[in-house]
């Protein structure tokens, strides 16, 4: 199993501590887990101009081929104008449709305002269905205020990343048996 | 219909293509040298033509795993391998080729092949041409048009005077040689949405349509938006004939052709595209309704008369040594296209005596 962090914005520290976070929370408990940091602060990333994202050269073809390898992908993005940053609206439309496909896909919320927090759920659930990923329903949303000097010190947070990491993991091995179980039965 | 070399009184044309890929053989993981590959297509097309099969054509892609990138090289060996086929390119990428040699060089094979040659002209799926060959892709539908459109103008006119934003002006250009009979059937090649067999419907030119997978149904619609592009342009659609291409293999039974085929599709998609063939999916082109023509010799059979009568097409053409099948295997199914499926679908499509 290969599980992908992916931080979806190139400002701020609160999504890169988080999914730090939450990285080296799996990495602990599951230690057989291959994990990936894509901070897309450290990469340049074009724009999507619609090519195969084989296509793509340099960055943006590491980023998008890391994303296709793997077997679970937990999304940090902060929100930007009551909505999800551009940077990571770009990932999704540099891979194909139905890229999420057999992939679990889980999200970690950073955000200056509680009034945000249907913003997932009304704006970047739909992007991932649409992409055929297996979604974990229950995202974790955090607050300026549950941050202090690049850390995460609210402990009600830290437990909710270290259940999503936990659930993630379940749904991500659950639905490999429940898709292996299923493609038995086509003997072919 | 008489211009694109096509007779309806001879039913449903059978053809075979290739794109030329250059995959490993899934059951072993080895992959054949770029020689053996390209030998083997030759070696195709003359079995193809021993058979009574129609037409071969072969693809043009720049990118890792294919091995026909100068694929009117090899259509010019195929003509000179064969003798009555039809032969032609699946597709010719005309947007990052200067369409005046692409001319010189089909109406070429057309002469050594005795004037069996055809374009097909399509804009890429991967797009590894435009850096490869120095095109930008933001021209990518630009360039297709203007020059394809150019292209059409040298099959029509022995003297070319044309300007254009991709290419030198041509001044009473003789484009030279001329094919056998003065022109060649080009067509347009299009992907399963209607927009751009749209375009071709309102420019006039025959479409072949790609149909991997998925219901007969849908890409009914795609056909049924070209002729009427072409009618609302002022053409006839019965003169423009419709082609059709995908996935086909034969075994003795559905579950053994999809045993011999399904991991050759899934892992090459999976090397060429960057997905592979979901299974779910495949399972489902075993359906009579489904246009994937994978299966008995009885099933394609029917399944390529129920996408006659849907389509009321022209021409089918089936790609079955996608992913490193064995050549043996493909062997096999020339002979059983020879023996079973080219008399079933002539039967059933040719237009009878006594009609």
């Amino acid at each position: 199993m290969k599980a992908v962090f992916l931080s979806g914005s190139i400002v701020g520290s609160k999504t890169k501590t988080a999914i730090s976070y939450a990285m080296n929370k799996l990495k602990q408990a599951y230690p057989e887990i291959e994990t990936v940091l894509l901070d897309l602060a450290e990469y340049n990333v074009q724009f999507s101009d619609g090519r195969n994202y084989l296509d793509y050269s340099g960055d943006t073809k590491y980023v998008t081929e890391t994303l296709m390898s793997a077997d679970a992908i937990i999304i940090g993005t902060p929100i930007f104008q009551a909505s999800i940053p551009g940077t990571l609206k770009n990932v999704f439309d540099l891979l194909p449709v139905n890229a999420f496909r057999d992939k679990v896909v889980s999200m970690i919320i950073t955000a200056g305002s509680a009034k945000h927090y249907l913003i997932p759920e009304q704006q970047l659930k739909p992007v991932l269905a649409y992409m055929k990923a297996q979604i974990i329903q229950t995202y974790v949303f955090i607050e300026e205020v549950d941050f202090h000097l690049k850390e995460i010190v609210n402990d009600d947070v830290l437990f909710r990343i270290d259940r999503l990491i936990e659930d993630t993991v379940v749904l991500t091995e659950t639905y490999r048996k429940i898709r292996e179980a299923q493609e038995a039965k086509y003997d072919f | 219909m008489k211009q694109f070399r096509i007779n309806p009184e001879n039913g449903l044309e059978f053809g075979l293509y290739t794109l030329g890929d250059h995959l490993p053989n899934p059951a072993t993981g080895e992959r054949i040298s770029a020689k053996q590959r390209l030998d083997e297509i030759i070696e195709l097309a003359k079995l193809a033509d021993e058979a009574g099969i129609d037409f071969f054509s072969v693809g043009e892609s720049h990118q890792e795993y294919f091995t026909t990138q100068a694929h009117s090289v090899v259509l010019s060996a195929i003509a000179q391998a064969t003798e009555k086929i039809k032969i032609a390119s699946s597709s010719t990428i005309i947007s990052t080729l200067d369409p005046v040699r692409v001319y010189e060089d089909f109406a070429t094979i057309d002469l050594i092949s005795g004037g069996r040659a055809e374009i097909i002209a399509g804009r890429a799926s991967r797009v590894g041409n435009f850096e490869l060959l120095g095109y930008d892709l933001q021209d990518y539908e630009e360039l297709f048009e203007e020059k394809f459109d150019l292209l059409l103008q040298i099959n029509q006119k022995d003297v070319i005077n044309w300007s254009g934003k991709y290419r030198a002006p041509l001044n009473n250009a003789k484009v030279l040689p001329r094919p056998l009979n003065g022109s060649m059937p080009i067509w347009r090649a299009v992907g399963g949405h209607p927009a751009s067999a749209v375009k071709a419907g309102y420019a006039g030119v025959p479409i072949f349509l790609a149909s991997l997978g998925g219901p007969v149904s849908i890409f009914k619609r795609t056909i049924d938006s070209y002729r009427t592009a072409l009618t609302e342009a002022g053409y006839d659609p019965l003169q423009f004939p419709v082609a059709t291409a995908g996935f086909f293999y034969l075994a003795e039974t559905t579950q053994q052709a999809q045993r011999d085929t399904y991991p050759s599709i899934n892992e090459g998609m999976q090397h060429t595209n960057g997905r592979g063939y979901p299974k779910q999916h495949f399972a489902q082109g075993a359906s009579p309704r489904d246009v994937m023509n994978i299966g008995s010799p009885q099933e394609v059979i029917e399944k390529i008369l129920y996408q006659h009568e849907m389509y009321g097409h022209q021409r089918y053409i089936a790609q079955m040594d996608f992913g490193g099948i064995p050549f043996t295997k493909l062997r096999k199914n020339i002979e059983l296209i020879g023996e079973e499926v080219l008399p079933a679908i002539r039967k059933y499509t040719a237009k009878q005596e006594s009609e």
